[in-house]
């Protein structure tokens, strides 16, 4: 799941400034799990900018649609004649969602109301952790279902670094040191062995390193 | 949604022109204003109570809404921590509260309209003290000034 967070107020204020009317559209996909742009969070946002533009003595009128998902335009078609009322579009998507919206609609200004962060678990109620860098070479299968590259800090292949204190990262001690992990999760399925194999270095070239990447499936095309 | 009208009470006589808005858990709070009432006791005509089952009820959007039509404070009035009929409504309660009085800092209306007190259902007293407090501030604020700008009706969804 992609999980991100509202940005403040007064940043969505403040690229809003010029518009006095706009539709606030909310994605039910991810956003809406991770409690940061669904439909609630698109409420509550209206709320608030409505009343501050009111003390600032320019109300803005606000529409607010959430469609499935930002991502795919069967649903973004949805709000073409919501688009053409408003003056702009604040999309409370993840950065896929924004992009997709703003693609759709070239002639209006888009805008995004999120921070979008990582992609992640939910661990308990309202807490999320990143488990993917998305780095287009997955070496999960190796390290016993724990990515070394994302969770940790070193994005060691080799390790453990030796730095970790009762278990914890020496980065962060909020933080669980992942090799700890990658040690007692292979001990439990018996492939402690794969620690001993030396891993290469690892072939960035499928990861972002080279710009925005892109995935065809050629028997899947129509 | 729940529908208020920001005007004072109908007949009441008023400490001022300012209208609270009081969410009070059924288990303590609302027990407590029953009570307030059976003993006789005085407190500003300005309160409007809202009965909820527990403040662990009450939304983000029902304190934000009711800002926006012109109401000039809102209390939150639950059980005494670890009194909780639900077990942790009012911790709930208390974490919402918190995180709508930094929108209300954000958005320049101030934090000081929106205010949680906890007491259990025989604190009458407390209750009607409390009250008076939430009145002796909001109108120390003055005016919500939402209000002035009040007869624009919100937008559409």
């Amino acid at each position: 799941m992609i999980v991100a967070s509202r940005k403040p107020i007064s940043e969505i204020k403040q690229v809003l400034a010029r518009h006095d009317k706009v539709l606030f559209v909310g994605c039910g996909t991810c956003v809406t799990v991770c409690l940061a742009g669904g439909e609630r969070e698109v409420g509550i946002m209206s709320y608030a900018m409505r009343m501050a533009r009111r003390l600032d003595g320019r109300p803005i009128e606000i529409e607010q649609v959430t469609i499935e998902r930002q991502c795919e335009n069967e649903f973004i078609q949805e709000l073409a004649p919501a688009a053409e009322r408003n003056a702009a579009i604040l999309s409370f998507g993840c950065g896929a969602g924004v992009q997709a919206i703003a693609e759709r609609f070239p002639e209006k200004p888009v805008y995004a109301a999120l921070d979008t962060q990582f992609l992640g678990i939910l661990e308990e109620q309202a807490v999320w952790t990143e488990k993917c860098l998305g780095c287009g070479s997955c070496v999960l299968s190796d390290f016993g279902g724990i990515c070394p590259i994302t969770r940790c800090a070193k994005r060691l292949l080799n390790g453990p670094c030796g730095g970790s204190t009762e278990e914890r990262c020496e980065v962060s001690p909020d933080r669980p040191c992942a090799w700890q992990l990658i040690y007692r999760r292979l001990k439990a399925i018996g492939q402690l062995e794969n620690l001993e194999r030396i891993v290469p270095p690892k072939d960035w070239r499928t990861s972002w390193h080279a710009g925005a990447r892109r995935v065809v499936r050629e028997e899947h095309r129509i | 949604m729940i529908e208020i009208d920001p005007s004072p009470p109908a007949g009441a006589v008023a400490d001022s022109n300012c209208t609270i808005l009081a969410f009070c858990c059924n288990f303590c709070a609302y027990a407590a204003a029953d009570l307030a009432g059976a003993r006789r006791m005085q407190y500003p005509a300005n309160v409007r109570i809202v009965h909820v089952p527990c403040t662990g009820k009450v939304e983000v959007e029902h304190f934000l809404a009711a800002l926006e039509r012109g109401i000039d404070g809102i209390l939150v009035a639950g059980c005494l921590e670890g009194g909780c009929h639900f077990v942790e409504g009012n911790l709930r309660a208390k974490r919402r509260v918190e995180a709508t009085m930094q929108t209300l800092d954000e958005i320049g209306l101030g934090r000081e309209r929106l205010r949680m007190v906890n007491l259990s259902a025989s604190e009458a007293p407390t209750f009607v003290a409390r009250i008076q407090e939430m009145v002796e501030t909001v109108t120390r604020l003055g005016p919500n000034p939402l209000r002035a700008s009040a007869d624009r009706e919100e937008s559409p969804k």
